[in-house]
């Protein structure tokens, strides 16, 4: 077999092995080479799948060569190319531009510890992703979540610490909610094996178990994906986290746990339950609005820079949660567009955060005064990726708000009054950054505080590059939408 | 060079001037205004260089991406958006003219910032001139919005971040809460929202949805100023004078009137839109615009607020000659937002003189001006008269075909708006005139001359061309008959 065949497990290995290494990495500046390394060494990985799988066909794999419903199977398609482009992508921008603030706020001694983290971390992320295989993926978000607890709380911040016990508190209630619910699925199918649950859940007869798992996994999952009303982690643990670490999770977790959802919803449960595309609308779509326009408002009104971009994020996973609710090949596209452009906006602006913050110690809005004559390429920076996260055309956020209104449009007699919503609160998200970008250009500087100089050039080079990639693909963005349009086709293939 | 790259390089030339300007700025002021004029200068060169493969008839046209099947980001080149593009770049040219003089006379902060926005508008500009379809014209219309921001932000005062904010909030709000819906409405029902000659829309929409599509495009271009969608005009006067000059009486808000002139002839069809009973309330609406604003004009106490009143009045001329919807109106329309723009900038640009000159903002204080600063005051009087329609003026001339159209279509209430606003035009501009010619100056009056050269050149420019339109009117007449060429 050639190296492509090995790849998809390559992609769980490779960071999963190096982490006990960089712990050893103990000179100053190594752990952070030996991290970044592996990094884009995972994202030049995942390259090579999404090329891989750009023509739409899935690529299985059968760790040791024990075939799938024995051994362990892994698999990747154009759905999980994406995410696996979002997560390595956003390990690495944020690795790369990391060493200057990480040395700021994490001493050097536990340096290594924490880049080891953050590759376990990184190897849990997409091992959720590839993996086909119901157990494993618990494993894996086990190892994610309690690598990322480490991250969360490692930096100096102290507030950091009963942040991230919420997150760990509610973090391990989804997670055993899905345990018991694939718990109840194993029970009634005696299988793990992804494709094995889909073909067997048709002949059980009595359906009430699955029903049950249906709704334990959906919560579950939901809460890990801080879908709202389970978001109540989110903020905190975002705003006290060390900055870079917001950046790499603000682009990835919260959309991993939906990637999982969506796939056990579309190719497990819809295939097999009848009806179940209704309740899942059903379920999904007020949550979705909901959270889309209550998280937006609050957005509006928070004074610290982080707590207001974290609550744009729950709106965000709003509209992700929408295109999915209306069961459709435009809607689905859309969702699977928003995850791609949503990590460019939104990790763009955590970047040019931690820029402000290696400068700025205090990050409410009224301290901010002035920092664009000061930091003029932060500030454009972030000038761009909010453009984007309000989707204005010419970004990629506009990209997927378009592909979502088409599609709400196409969802039903209610269309309009949707696109009536995402209108909103697309104002809603002029009001919030704009806001911020105000306090930048516009306010008054505070007496005595303030930056003297730019943040260090590694971190506004990966800030910047991102800022053009958000306009890059809002010019051409033939490359992601043919993945999500295949991600999408393959996701409706299952339903009935 | 072929004329399909002319057209990009027309629209990239600024945006690599901006670029120039900002590297320059840290040079110095005159290398950066260096900068500034030779990207003027050449982009007039490529601009009006398509109009001679315009003239034979070729349509120049090149994509650039197609952002998602059925939506593209295009250009084409066709007569209107050509006079566009041409009227903004000759003007760009004197305007920067006229900004030197003024942004050192009053020695503003952030110029360089100020010269780079500029640069980035005027793109913005020719982008939505040349625009292909709606998708491109949405995109290059948001662009001119922002790049203009930090343009009406510039003094930086609490004051001027308010009005900055209801410019901002209005044109943004406008453009995603009506115009996007409208755009998305078109391309569900047309399947393409291409320009085409004849429109899209015909018979694929019914009779009361078609005055509903058309409110959206006409409320969410919030840049044509029509009521209640004015507000941000006044606001944006708070701007350097160089900004309301080209941009808020030319580049920006001839882009919202453009946009709506474009879709009416393009997307929906003149003669398609002439039998839909329900579009006929754009008419009256732009003619209650045109009186009301006229109106408030007649309070206004300050020049600046004067003249954003007169142009939101100026603008609904347009859109109400679009909305007779006969060529002759048509060509009108277009001839009115060449004329218009250059009486309207001469006014600016002498207000603006007037604030270096003698720190003078509000029109009592002009008594007895005329002899200080006869140059500009003498310009003054030739941009007020062409807002009346005198001849021998621009305003006389689209007036005339204004008028021409509404009497072929019979048109009694465009007839009777059009004389009523000119007697209320008058009813403003005449006194001023009195007050500053031959009133006695006030006890107390600072000594002052003329403003600085560069802007009294400018101003006398523009002065100029207003007087010249009215005799050598002969190319732009012919460019804005090829608007109508194979639609009556």
């Amino acid at each position: 077999m050639d190296l492509l065949a090995h790849l998809p497990a390559l992609q769980v290995v490779i960071p999963m092995l190096s982490a006990p290494l960089i712990v050893m990495l103990q000179p100053r500046g190594l752990a952070w080479a030996g991290a970044t390394a592996v990094a884009l060494v995972s994202f030049s990985i995942a390259v090579a799948l999404t090329l891989a799988v750009l023509d739409g066909q899935a690529l299985q794999y059968a760790m040791g060569g024990w075939p799938a419903p024995y051994g362990i199977a892994l698999s990747v398609d154009p759905f999980s190319a994406i995410i696996l482009l979002v997560i390595t992508g956003a390990s690495t921008a944020a690795l790369l531009a990391a060493k200057p603030s990480i040395d700021q706020q994490i001493e050097s001694e536990r340096q290594p510890l924490f880049y080891a983290a953050w590759l376990l971390v990184l190897s849990g992320l997409v091992g959720i992703v590839v993996s086909a295989d119901a157990f494993n993926i618990f494993v894996f978000m086990e190892i994610s979540s309690l690598a990322s607890y480490i991250l969360i709380a490692g930096g100096p911040d102290r507030r950091a610490l009963p942040a991230v016990f919420k997150y760990l508190m509610m973090g391990t209630i989804g997670a055993t909610f899905y345990l018991i619910g694939v718990g109840l699925i194993y029970m009634m199918t005696g299988t793990l094996n992804l494709a094995d649950i889909q073909d067997r859940l048709g002949d059980v007869t009595d359906i009430n178990p699955v029903l049950v798992a249906a709704g334990f996994i959906t919560i579950g999952l939901a809460l890990k994906a801080a879908v709202f009303p389970l978001h109540v982690w989110v903020p905190n643990a975002y705003t006290h986290a060390p900055h870079m670490v917001t950046v790499f999770l603000s682009a990835c977790a919260t959309k991993v746990a939906l990637y999982v959802l969506i796939r056990f919803d579309y190719m497990i449960f819809q295939a097999t339950l009848e009806d179940h595309q209704v309740q899942f609308a059903l379920f999904a779509m007020p949550l979705a609005i909901l959270g889309i326009l209550i998280a937006s408002a609050v957005a509006m009104f928070e004074g610290h820079l982080k707590r207001r971009l974290a609550s744009s994020s729950i709106a965000q996973i709003g509209y992700i949660l929408l295109g999915v609710s209306f069961v459709s090949m435009a809607g689905l596209t859309a969702s699977a567009m928003h995850m791609f452009n949503h990590a460019l906006a939104k990790g763009g602006l955590f970047l040019a955060v931690a820029c402000l913050a290696y400068q700025y110690r205090d990050l409410r809005l009224d301290q901010l005064g002035g920092a664009a004559a000061r930091m003029p390429w932060t500030c454009a920076a972030f000038v761009v990726c909010g453009l984007s996260l309000i989707g204005v055309p010419g970004t990629a956020g506009f990209i997927s708000k378009w592909l979502l209104i088409i599609s709400a449009l196409e969802s039903g007699p209610w269309g309009g009054g949707l696109v009536a919503i995402i209108l909103v609160s697309s104002l809603m998200a002029v009001v919030y950054v704009w806001r911020i970008v105000e306090a930048l250009y516009f306010q008054a500087p505070v007496e005595g505080e303030g930056p003297t100089s730019e943040a260090p050039i590694q971190m506004l080079l990966v800030t910047g590059f991102i800022a053009l990639l958000n306009i890059y693909f809002g010019l051409f963005p033939q490359v992601p939408l043919e993945l999500a349009n295949s991600a999408a086709a393959l996701l409706l293939e299952g339903t009935n | 060079m072929t004329p399909e790259t002319t057209i990009l390089v027309a629209i990239s030339l600024p945006l690599v001037g901006a670029l120039a300007i900002a590297l320059a700025g840290r040079i110095g002021p005159n290398i950066r205004e260096a900068a500034t004029a030779i990207t003027s200068v050449s982009l007039i060169w490529v601009v009006w260089g398509l109009i001679s493969t315009l003239m034979e008839g070729k349509r120049p046209s090149i994509e650039v991406s197609e952002v998602m099947p059925g939506l593209s980001i295009a250009f084409t080149v066709e007569p209107l958006g050509m006079l566009f593009a041409a009227l903004a770049s000759g003007l760009w040219l004197i305007n920067s003219i006229y900004s030197v003089g003024y942004m050192r006379g009053n020695k503003e902060k952030n110029q360089t910032r100020f010269f780079v926005c500029f640069a980035l508008a005027l793109s913005a500009t020719v982008g939505v001139a040349f625009a292909g379809n709606l998708f491109t014209l949405f995109l290059c219309y948001e662009l001119l919005t922002l790049s203009t921001y930090p343009l009406v932000a510039h003094k930086g005062d609490a004051a001027t971040i308010r009005s900055a904010r209801i410019y901002l909030g209005v044109l943004l709000s406008t453009s995603i809460g009506l115009f996007l819906p409208a755009i998305i409405w078109t391309y569900t029902v047309a399947g393409t929202g291409d320009f085409t000659v004849g429109g899209i829309l015909a018979g694929k929409l019914n009779d009361p949805e078609i005055g509903l599509l058309l409110a959206l495009f006409v409320f969410g271009i919030g840049k044509a100023a029509v009521m209640p969608m004015h507000k941000w005009l006044p606001a944006a006067m708070v701007a350097p004078t160089p900004v309301s000059a080209l941009l808020h009486a030319v580049a920006v808000v001839k882009s919202g009137v453009f946009a709506i002139t474009k879709i009416i002839i393009y997307i929906f069809g003149i003669e398609y839109l002439f039998e839909s009973p329900s579009s006929e309330w754009l008419l009256y609406i732009a003619a209650f615009t045109i009186i009301v604003a006229s109106l408030v004009a007649l309070r206004q106490t300050n020049i600046k607020r004067l003249l954003a009143y007169s142009t939101i009045a100026q603008l609904s001329y347009v859109v109400m000659a679009t909305a007779i919807l006969k060529p002759l109106a048509e060509v009108g329309a277009a001839l009115h937002m060449v004329a218009h723009a250059f009486g309207k900038i001469t006014l600016f640009f002498a207000a603006g003189a007037i604030y270096v000159a003698s720190k003078k903002t509000e029109i009592h204080q002009l008594r007895g001006i005329g002899r200080r600063m006869p140059w500009t005051m003498a310009a003054f009087t030739i941009g007020a008269l062409s807002m009346i329609g005198v001849p021998p003026t621009a305003g006389f001339v689209s007036k005339w075909y204004i008028l021409a159209g509404a009497f072929e279509a019979n048109n009694l209430v465009a007839v009777f708006t059009i004389i009523a606003s000119t007697l209320l035009n008058a009813a403003y501009f005449l006194p001023i005139l009195y007050l500053v010619w031959f009133e006695q100056e006030n006890e107390g009056d600072k000594e002052h001359g003329e403003a600085p050269f560069l802007a009294v050149l400018a101003l006398t420019l523009t002065a100029i061309l207003t007087l010249a339109f009215f005799l050598f009117n002969g190319p732009v007449i012919e460019l804005a008959s090829q608007v109508v060429k194979g639609l009556s």
